[in-house]
């Protein structure tokens, strides 16, 4: 039975499910993790962004048989990493959400981003925020959001 | 059907453990209280239909824990208004910010009715805190002084001794009582008959920072969306829509369903057939398995190009009036100089971020729904229609819209009804009272209709030897928004549709002679408003052109428009601002060799607020471009919450850069061309400019921000690229470089002339021009 371990919690996946299942469905359907969001199906906006062994995907185009057993996956919920604290901070602190639907995706690329790379430059900024969308144009205040969080993290 | 939800998918009893016990049971949110309880201010439950002891109004709450409960009667979508409202309301209680929260009001427009729209309950229009502001001051006020007779009774001294301030209630005499311990003894307290409100300069809260009550939910993904909504036995529908509009299901074949694991039923509806499963993917996979055949005797089989020329031959012809200020024929026939221009806009999606869906529960007597709500009362009553029951049984509670810019008003609440129509059909076959989540996939939300109406505008002004305007003559073509729907007695007058015109029949400039006129054509297409409505297009033309007859009379563009603006006061200062903030006048900081740098400005009011904005870009010697910065100065009367204030001008200009640069819905053989984000590209992060927001100093009454800073981008830009380049368009027309088959962003590009001539509308900007 494939076993996969959702922020930190073990889940056994049975044989009836599909395969083709994406991670995304699995995540919201059936283990009611709703943070992460469905925004388009094709892995062009952004909003479902999780991250499987650290590494941030979209699940909407993540099917399940191409985890490895024993796969590790984060979602919002489990995000407890020291750079995604200060990423949450300053989001709050500029407010930087409006309607919210993309954020979840939004703070889990930021966090990603400043795990890798703690001074981003704005080119740094634009590569690795580029393929989430903000319908509500948010992205004055989510790059001044990384710049706050990368401060607080200095 | 509750036991019938195997997940087809097993956690392990350790992750089923942890979850609090219950198995399945546990991992299911409760219905009423959670939702609502995940909507308060930062980490505070509550419900809107738990009692308090003190509610001396609809709009306040106040609980023995000493909560300030604000109920918001409007759609909270991004706008901020949950903040705006809750302001207002803490600002005449005096009440910490730190005890405030908010929840959504039911829906019942015998309380919660928007003011400026008569006896409906709904958010749009930019209204929410405009008619909210005097309603929730005396909400506040009167709280305030039932708090304060309370005290004065209980301590046995005058009430005008007795302070205010931070949510604690003191006297002279070093009495003090918190909020809640003086609720239970306010609420026998008489409902003042009137109140005094605050001296603006007394206001704590109105007009300073006051921070979100949503951001910490939002950025934890907490915050609960329709999306989100979990409730006992729920199953998932999506719909197989027809490919054209107006057409109906002829006959389908439901046989290849059976196989796929999860799915539990097929509803044919009025707008196609509805597939129900026990969750998306499984209702997805039974909808692709679906064979429909389709009746399109009635379908619209043409094209937006076909639409197009047509639209090119009414303009021909004089429309209905929609304003006659002197004679322009005369004056323009008399002109040295008369230019001319046409525009062409094309259908335009919301594509908001939450694709639309509804949660929806009939039981014998009542229907419940749970959505980001944005018509409450037309919807009640259209969802009543459906089910057979009265408006008043059924009950909608408002959640959290992941974004809307008009889509969830809709004038035929379609999305609601589809879920109705579901919800009604299942009941008719014996199982009523299952809960069923409606989910619109990106495709659906997409292609299933209702956007911004396509236009063409004919333009012609004449300019005297000396250089001044003495004439304008402006024509519209395109459909009616209101038209057969329930808006259309109050928007459409002698044949005219006001937002089909507004912008351009309000034009502000002091011109002698001026004449808009409108043609409505009927189409098959589905339309509605979309963030700013009309003035998406006529802030276009108008602005633009003037910068053309500015130009050709060789006059600075502000030097011009302050000159016919003398008499707009609002308009003048909103222009000034940002003319002055920019350096409109000096030099630019030049860019790299052998680009352009230029400024453009534009300044347009709607729904009752101005804002001018002043752009500068970047042309390099490839003809891609960059919109570098966008100086915007806004005059919206009294502001409640600045920051909220510059978060919309910010949003509104993002959303009108995406209309500018990329947006358009085409339709070929009645088939819409476009599907998800890959064709329908929108502004990313690396195209976003810096953007500083000046807010006017104003006495006013506050008027709206959500919309008006959307509609100004784009002419902006476009008088910009006009000072980089001295090409007007076509020639300077902007173009959309990223498609299914650019995943990398590039920079936006400026079309090549022979590139651009010979398009029609809809060719990727929204400022086509032939």
């Amino acid at each position: 039975m494939p076993v996969l371990f959702v922020n930190k919690e073990r889940v056994d996946i049975a044989s009836n499910v599909p395969g083709d299942t994406p991670l995304l469905w699995l995540l919201r359907d059936s283990l009611k993790l709703t943070g992460t969001k469905y925004g388009c199906g094709i892995a062009a906006c952004g909003a479902c962004v999780v991250y499987v062994e650290g590494q941030p995907v979209r699940s909407c185009r993540t099917p399940l048989s191409s985890l490895r057993q024993g796969a590790e996956i984060t979602t919002i919920e489990g995000l407890k990493t020291k750079e995604a604290r200060a990423v949450q901070a300053a989001w709050v602190k500029l407010d930087v959400p409006q309607c919210g639907f993309c954020q979840s995706g939004q703070v889990m690329s930021a966090a990603a981003l400043l795990a890798k790379n703690r001074r981003p430059t704005d080119a740094d900024i634009d590569a690795a925020m580029s393929a989430n969308l903000c319908r509500c144009a948010t992205y004055v205040r989510i790059r001044a959001a990384i710049k706050e969080a990368a401060k607080a993290l200095a | 059907m509750s036991e019938s939800r195997v997940v087809n998918l097993s956690r392990s009893r350790r992750a089923f453990l942890k979850a609090g016990g219950a198995a399945g049971a546990g991992l299911l949110l409760g219905v009423h209280v959670p939702v609502l309880a995940q909507q308060g201010g930062p980490g505070k439950a509550g419900t809107a239909t738990q009692a308090a002891p003190f509610e001396p109004n609809a709009f306040v709450r106040i609980g023995r824990d000493n909560t300030v409960t604000v109920v918001a009667k409007h759609l909270e979508m991004g706008q901020g208004v949950y903040t705006g409202l809750a302001t207002i309301v803490a600002d005449e209680l005096d009440a910490s910010w730190g005890q405030v929260r908010v929840v959504s009001a039911p829906a019942d427009a015998s309380r919660y009715n928007n003011l400026f729209w008569g006896p409906a309950q709904g958010t749009g229009g930019s209204t929410a805190i405009a008619n909210s502001w005097e309603q929730l001051r005396n909400a506040g006020a009167s709280a305030r002084a039932m708090l304060v007779g309370a005290a004065a009774k209980r301590w046995n001294v005058p009430a005008d001794g007795i302070r205010v301030s931070a949510g604690v209630v003191s006297h002279a005499s070093g009495r003090k009582a918190t909020f809640g311990e003086l609720a239970q003894a306010a609420s026998a307290m008489p409902v003042p008959a009137s109140v005094t409100l605050k001296d603006p300069k007394d206001f704590v809260f109105v007009g300073k920072h006051v921070p979100r009550t949503d951001s910490a939910a939002k950025s934890k993904g907490t915050a609960l969306f329709t999306q989100d909504v979990e409730l006992p036995g729920m199953l998932t529908a999506l719909v197989l829509h027809p490919p054209r509009f107006g057409a109906r299901v002829k006959s389908f074949d439901a046989s290849g369903l059976k196989a796929i694991p999860g799915v539990r039923t097929v509803v044919e509806l009025p707008t196609g057939v509805a597939v129900l499963a026990t969750g998306f993917w499984a209702a997805k996979k039974g909808r692709d398995a679906l064979k429909v055949e389709w009746n399109d005797s009635r379908s619209w089989r043409g094209s937006t190009d076909e639409l197009m020329a047509e639209y090119r031959k009414l303009a021909a012809a004089p429309g209905k009036v929609a304003r006659a200020d002197g004679d322009a024929a005369k004056a323009l026939a008399g002109a040295a100089k008369v230019l001319e221009a046409t525009f062409e806009f094309p259908y335009l999606a919301h594509a908001a971020m939450e694709p639309l869906n509804c949660v929806m529960r009939l039981t014998e007597g009542r229907c419940e729904a749970w959505y980001g709500a944005q018509s409450q009362t037309a919807d009640q009553a259209a969802i009543a229609q459906v089910t057979g029951l009265t408006p008043e049984q059924v009950t909608i509670e408002t959640l959290f819209a992941g974004g809307s810019f008009g889509r969830r008003a809709n004038p035929q609440s379609d999305y609601v009804v589809e879920c109705a129509e579901i919800v009604s059909r299942l009941a008719k076959t014996g199982t009523r009272g299952v809960p069923v989540k409606l989910v619109w996939t990106r495709e659906d939300d997409m292609r299933a209709g209702h956007y911004r109406p396509a236009y063409l505008h004919t333009m012609r002004a004449g300019l005297d030897a000396s250089g001044a305007i003495v004439g304008w003559q402006h024509r519209i073509v395109g459909q009616s928004i209101a038209d057969g729907t329930a808006f259309e007695k109050v928007l459409v007058k002698n044949g005219v549709d006001a937002t089909s015109v507004e912008g351009a029949s309000t034009l502000p400039y002091a011109i002698p002679a001026v004449t808009v006129d409108l043609h409505s054509p009927y189409g098959a297409v589905p339309v509605q408003w979309w963030r700013s409505v009309g003035s998406t297009h006529t802030a276009f033309s108008t602005e633009t052109f003037l910068d053309e007859l500015a130009a050709a009379a060789g006059q600075d563009p502000l030097a011009m428009r302050r000159a016919l603006l003398a008499k707009h006061p609002r308009h003048l200062a909103a222009l000034e601002l940002a003319a002055r903030e920019a350096g409109w006048g000096t030099p630019l900081a030049p860019g790299k060799a052998g680009t352009k740098r230029a400024r453009g400005l534009a300044v347009h009011e709607s729904f009752g607020t101005v804002v001018a904005e002043v752009v500068e870009v970047t042309v390099k010697p490839d003809r891609s471009f960059s919109v570098d910065r966008v100086v915007c100065a806004v005059e919206c009367g009294v502001v409640v919450n600045p920051d909220v204030v510059r978060a919309q001008m910010e949003g509104g200009i993002g959303f009108g850069l995406s209309a500018a640069l990329y947006s358009a819905i085409t339709v070929k053989d009645g088939v819409v061309e476009q599907s998800n984000f890959n064709d329908y590209p929108m502004l990313r992060i690396d195209e976003m400019p810096a953007v500083d927001v000046h807010i006017v100093r104003s006495q006013g009454k506050p008027s709206g921000v959500g919309e008006p800073a959307t509609p100004v981008i784009a002419p902006a830009l476009a008088n910009a690229l006009y000072a980089a380049t001295g090409q007007r368009l076509p020639e300077a027309s902007c173009r959309s470089p990223r498609g299914a088959a650019t995943p990398t962003p590039k920079r936006a590009e400026l079309a090549s002339p022979e590139g651009a001539r010979g398009r029609s509308s809809g060719a990727g900007a929204v400022f086509g021009r032939a």
